[in-house]
């Protein structure tokens, strides 16, 4: 591995116009000073346990376990963390670092709402001003998450360009970043983008294994046979697998969303069907077409719907260390009812990507082996798209 | 086959007092209206013309380009069939090119590949917005092996940069004169002849500024303080709202400002 600065193997870097180059400079210098600062980490260690309501359970499915006979599941609920999912470690984070450095204003992007409302939230309670970009496809789709970022204060920007979803949204807070750089740091939301970004929002997140790893040699006396989390950008996969890295008996599994197909043109899996390109200030894998256009991604999931993945996910697939499962569509539709019909857990259509992987894995296993599934976020926000998609007309 | 290296064709369009630097989106409205617009452009004074191939996602551009890359797509362009067109436009014409256009297209392409049409077709340079300073070992060896130019940026917010990229610059340094991405602007507030004089304390290489520069006064005003003016998103304008009809008025464009920049 060549030991270049902000990179995983090849993969990572920092290509971003030079307007950008000082502000990213000036991140990653705060951020090393930050995180070892003592009085920071006690910071953000009570705005975890106080405010986010961290520790996040490590839950035994225990009727899960029984119904597919296999393996032992212990699911992490990250999506009984405040704002409903876990991304609200990285926002907390980020959010308390630009405060630190100075900025008076936020701006983020978001696909279905989630990172949105999560950054609105912390801006609501650090007293920052906050603006988000959301593709104008995602606004229509997720009103209900629009109006939740304005209640909380938050400038909602609809964005019209390109395909108007979460790859156009980024482009677009990028951009927003380049005419505004000193009161206004960009809370990227997954551990994508040019570095610091992929290391600093994995730091954050790395809370999530953290945990596990503690209950589970607690509940269990040992460490777990297998991780399982869905990847879009891939930031609670990060998360969920960090402190997993260099304990190799444990396999780290992260599953993608497929849409309708690898073999379709509707999907979002970009490790099964993507190749390796620079885009949004990273070297990694991208859905893209022969001359190196991003292809137009589809998932039932507006969280992975997305055309890249996080760096740190390319090197860790490439040298071998975790392996990318594509799941579609119809299999997570069928997980999000399996999990709330047996264990009374709606998960997020996103986290249903890895219950789906989860329900084909467990039988595999022996009745001694533990799975844990990393449960990114609650399903309340996709109730009536799934409705819709099992054909009954609700709106929210 | 080209015999002009890339230098003589920087040479040739600095040597000529301040250069003009049009930029088009090539395939917009379509690549016959490109090519004629680099003939009809050179006739009118444009000493380097920038050639944009088509990015999905281009970052660094506003609404004008971002909207002429999006046409450009849809109506099939590819880079093979730019490459087609530089191919036919240097049966014609020896007008310094560049090509300007994101990182991926060209590692996705194939760097080899890539360059070596530029260099067989005489493609002076290449410029990158997202390829800063750091990057450019990614690909700088490879530009070096084919004598094509990877143009270094500068940036209001460059500040201690400026020496070190200067330094290792090769061609021309492109001066992004505003904060933001390409577009019309009413004016620029960036000490815009301070940035050139840092370049120049530590390398002397001609310096041309772009980025929101729309009309015959900022132009002028530009020219005096930089070796040449690159007008972007003003041109793609014009070019959008007339389509194939856009030759003429482009052109009376082109001679305006580079009439106001001759007087000055």
């Amino acid at each position: 591995m060549t030991e270049i600065k902000g990179r995983f193997g090849g993969f990572g870097g920092q290509f971003i116009p030079e307007t950008l180059m000082n502000a990213v400079i000036e991140l990653e210098e705060a951020y090393n000073k930050y995180k070892e600062d003592p009085e920071f980490v006690a910071e953000l260690a009570d705005l975890f346990n106080n405010y986010a309501g961290r520790p996040s359970n490590l839950y035994y499915a225990k009727h899960m376990t029984e119904n597919l006979g296999g393996a032992k599941i212990y699911l992490k609920r990250e999506d009984l963390n405040h704002t409903g999912s876990h991304k609200i470690n990285n926002v907390l984070g980020q959010v308390l670092l630009a405060k630190k450095m100075g900025k008076t204003r936020i701006i983020a992007e978001t696909g279905a709402g989630q990172h949105g409302v999560a950054t609105a939230t912390a801006a609501a309670l650090m007293g920052l001003e906050c603006e988000v970009y959301m593709g104008k496809h995602d606004t229509d789709r997720q009103a209900l998450n629009v109006y939740r970022m304005e209640l909380l204060g938050t400038k909602v920007h609809p964005v019209t360009s390109g395909t108007m979803t979460l790859k156009d949204a980024v482009n677009e807070t990028l951009r927003e970043w380049t005419k505004r750089i000193d009161d206004t740091h960009y809370v990227m939301g997954s551990v994508m983008g040019p570095h610091p970004f992929p290391t600093i929002v994995r730091d954050f997140q790395a809370v999530i294994s953290k945990e596990i790893k503690e209950q589970m040699l607690e509940k269990e006396g040992k460490l777990p046979n297998a991780v399982i989390a869905c990847v879009g950008g891939g930031s609670n996969a990060m998360g969920a697998f960090y402190n997993f890295i260099e304990d190799k008996a444990v396999r780290l599994i992260g599953c993608e969303a497929a849409g309708l197909g690898v073999d379709t043109k509707d999907t979002a899996a970009t490790m099964a069907t993507g190749s390796v390109g620079i885009f949004h200030g990273m070297k990694s894998y991208f859905c893209q077409d022969e001359y190196g256009q991003i292809a137009p991604v589809y998932s039932i999931s507006a969280g992975l719907d997305y055309p890249g993945i996080g760096p740190e996910h390319a090197y860790l697939r490439d040298s071998g260390r975790a392996e990318y499962v594509p799941v579609t569509d119809d299999e997570a539709v069928e997980a999000f009812e399996y999990l709330s019909g047996i264990e009374g857990i709606i998960p997020a259509i996103e986290s249903a990507h890895a219950i789906s992987y989860a329900m084909k894995l467990a039988p595999t296993m022996s009745k001694d082996q533990i799975i844990v599934v990393n449960v990114s976020g609650r399903g309340d926000k996709d109730v009536a798209a799934i409705a819709r998609y099992k054909g009954v007309e609700i709106y929210e | 086959m080209n015999n002009m290296t890339a230098q003589s064709y920087i040479d040739k369009a600095f040597s000529n007092g301040k250069a003009f630097i049009p930029f088009i989106t090539c395939g917009d409205p379509d690549l016959e209206t490109t090519e004629k617009l680099v003939y009809a452009m050179e006739k009118a004074g444009a000493n380097l013309i920038e050639l944009g191939i088509p990015f999905s996602d281009p970052v660094a551009e506003g609404p004008i380009i971002q909207e002429a890359s999006e046409r450009a797509l849809k109506g099939g362009v590819t880079t093979d069939k730019i490459f087609d067109m530089v191919k036919r436009i240097r049966e014609k014409s020896s007008v310094p090119l560049a090509f300007m256009t994101y990182a991926n297209l060209l590692f996705t392409y194939g760097l080899d590949k890539f360059l070596l049409g530029c260099k067989e077709l005489g493609i002076c340079c290449v410029i990158l917005p997202d390829i800063p300073f750091e990057e450019k070992g990614e690909m700088l060896d490879k530009f070096q092996e084919y004598g094509v130019k990877m143009i270094s940026l500068i940036a209001p917010t460059s500040k201690d940069r400026i020496s070190k990229i200067a330094a290792e610059a090769e061609g021309f340094v492109y001066c992004v004169s505003s904060m933001g991405v390409t577009g019309t602007r009413t004016e620029i507030t960036t000490d815009v002849a301070a940035m050139v004089a840092g370049v120049k304390e530590v390398n002397d290489i001609p310096c041309a500024v772009g980025f929101g520069i729309s009309n015959a006064e900022t132009a002028a005003k530009m020219s005096k303080a930089a070796d040449g003016v690159i007008v972007g998103s003003a041109i793609v304008k014009i070019v959008g709202a007339h389509g194939r009809d856009c030759i003429e008025p482009v052109c009376e464009f082109v001679r305006e400002l580079k009439g106001a920049m001759e007087q000055e």
